[in-house]
């Protein structure tokens, strides 16, 4: 009997031994490593984008890493990604002064919507960002609205707080507040993704400030029953952009697949691939390629906005940041 | 959780291609760590179960404790002495299952060394005494007393699977959750539910429990027949 339990054993180690096998001594493909934020991942874009670049060159691997841009960041300083896509300029600046990444560029737009139980508690339909800010303020101090905040350092978060303090608001007194006679408060830290923060803004029926294709995803599939309130304006501008990880200070960054991935994502084809996505699924395209409205100066009032917000001294990348750049910039 | 239900049996059923990769890796991550983890654990536990020495007592706690240890913990040090600014970078084991492999290791040594101490010292002790007084020599001993241990052993090991295929913590951090690449079940689960696909995170959490039952179930067979 013993004999046969060791041999039973034998054989089914052997089979797993056996299936896995094959699948560990593949030989590895070229592989790029991209740490991108969670609204460019999460939406389904990036997989999209990886299929048709890996048609064009076969051979070639994309890894993408979802985070959120702060997490995104600091994966890239610390030589575990080759390339970044993010959506937050502050920080980007940074990265790029602190000479970890070199030839930015921006690639996508799209705008931020403030969202929130369908009834409106706070009030705030027709009104503009600023003054809908003040009023959630204003009403969540009297108990009568709620906000969570993404709280987990991602381009949103920091969207969100430029935001208040825009309004003229101090968060950090903010968080202190009570609601006047209870003791909690209005301002909820989600600290998780933008999907279980919509989820979370769904069970409370408190507003937030979402991206425009994670909250149409959940809109469509039935998960959340939140209403958008204020679409559009400059305040409200959200722009990605890639940063390539500079090979001078992480030398082990994969520098020319970085870049040829990059020249692949501006091309009239990935710039493509940006207005198209989502329209077929949400029945609206989610992000707006950037390249063609740069190109063409259709849209000055847009231009002017994104080159205040998202530009550096005048360009998206100043020159003493770009590095091996051919024709990127021309 | 009906949907989860249907859709799971629809995804086995029809065998989509990226379920099963996703699910083969799991296995495949879960069974080289359970491997690497006896092949360290295993004499480990055996010379703290059969030894007698000054500090055993706190040698068998800390294993004990260390088997409670959080995987996000652990798989944040990991990351960090893994990552490629990191002391073991150029080991290249960040985002690889082979990575994954030696962090999962890693979590279920513990279990496995105080696991098997436990049984041989429940089992084995008065048996250690006799083979000796018949004349076999240590390594003889040693063998007489994992048979006798038997049971016991193969709990640890299929325990330490078990908890190497349902982890999230180390798996997520070492592999990032790269499709193709590192993406495994408990991985793949996250992600689904985090981009609100609810069902198809039921039907992978499915396949999951399915798979640990199967494995489970297996070894209940096997240890009957005995």
């Amino acid at each position: 009997m013993k004999q046969k339990t060791l041999f039973l054993t034998f054989i089914s180690i052997g089979i797993i031994l056996i299936s896995s096998s094959w699948y560990l001594f593949q030989p590895p493909k070229e592989s790029l490593i991209v740490s991108t934020t969670t609204s460019l991942y999460e939406t389904g874009l990036l997989d999209a984008i990886k299929s048709s670049f890996e048609a064009k060159y076969s051979g070639f691997n994309i890894s993408f890493i979802s985070q959120g841009t702060g997490k995104a960041i600091e994966t890239a300083k610390r030589g575990d990604a080759d390339m970044i896509l993010v959506h937050d300029p502050g920080s980007e600046f940074t990265f790029l002064s602190e000479g970890y990444g070199v030839n930015r560029k921006i690639i996508a737009y799209n705008f931020f919507i403030i969202v929130g139980p369908k009834s409106d508690p706070a009030g705030v339909e027709g009104l503009t960002l600023l003054e809908a800010l003040k009023k959630i303020y204003a009403q969540g101090l009297e108990g009568n609205a709620l906000w969570v905040s993404r709280g987990d350092n991602s381009g949103t978060h920091s969207k969100e707080k430029a935001l208040w303090k825009a309004a003229g608001l101090n968060l950090t007194r903010i968080k202190t507040e009570k609601v006047s006679g209870a003791d909690n408060s209005w301002y909820l830290e989600a600290g998780a993704g933008m999907t279980s923060t919509l989820q979370l803004a769904n069970q409370k029926g408190s507003y937030t400030l979402s991206d425009i294709g994670i909250f149409l995803k959940n809109s469509k599939k039935g998960n959340i029953q939140l209403k958008s309130f204020v679409e559009g304006g400059k305040e409200i501008l959200n722009v990605y952009s890639a940063i390539v990880v500079n090979p001078q200070k992480v030398p082990q960054a994969r520098f020319d697949k970085a870049m040829l991935f990059l020249k692949f994502l501006v091309s009239d084809e990935g710039q493509e691939l940006f207005r198209t996505f989502g329209a077929l699924e949400l029945g609206q395209s989610i992000f707006k390629p950037w390249i063609p409205v740069s190109k063409t100066k259709s849209d000055p009032a847009l231009i002017k906005w994104v080159e205040e917000y998202a530009f550096f001294n005048g360009a998206e990348c100043p020159v003493q940041y770009r590095y091996n750049a051919g024709d990127l910039f021309s | 959780m009906i949907d989860g239900l249907t859709e799971a049996v629809r995804l086995i059923v029809t065998g989509d291609r990226e379920i099963i990769e996703i699910t083969i890796r799991s296995l495949q991550v879960a069974f080289l760590g359970t491997l690497m983890a006896t092949v360290v654990g295993l004499p480990l536990g055996i010379l703290v179960g059969m030894k007698s020495f000054k500090g055993k007592r706190v040698v068998k706690t800390v294993f004990n404790a260390l088997i409670g240890i959080p995987t996000v913990s652990l798989g944040l040090l990991l990351y960090i002495f893994l990552s490629h600014s990191g002391p073991l970078g150029f080991l290249d084991l960040l985002y690889t299952v082979q990575g994954i492999a030696v962090g999962e290791a890693i979590l279920v040594t513990p279990m496995i060394v105080s696991f098997v101490a436990s049984a041989i010292e429940s089992k084995g002790l008065l048996l250690r005494d006799l083979v000796r007084t018949l004349g076999a020599s240590e390594f003889e001993t040693s063998l007489a007393i994992l048979r006798e241990a038997y049971s016991g052993v193969s709990l640890a090991v299929i325990s330490s699977f078990n908890r190497a295929f349902a982890e999230l913590g180390i798996a997520m951090m070492i592999g990032a959750n790269i499709k193709g690449v590192t993406r495994v079940l408990t991985t793949a689960i996250a992600l689904q539910s985090a981009m609100g696909e609810i069902g198809l995170s039921l039907a992978l959490s499915f396949i999951l429990i399915i798979v640990v039952l199967t494995l489970n179930l297996l070894i209940s067979f096997l240890q009957r027949g005995e």
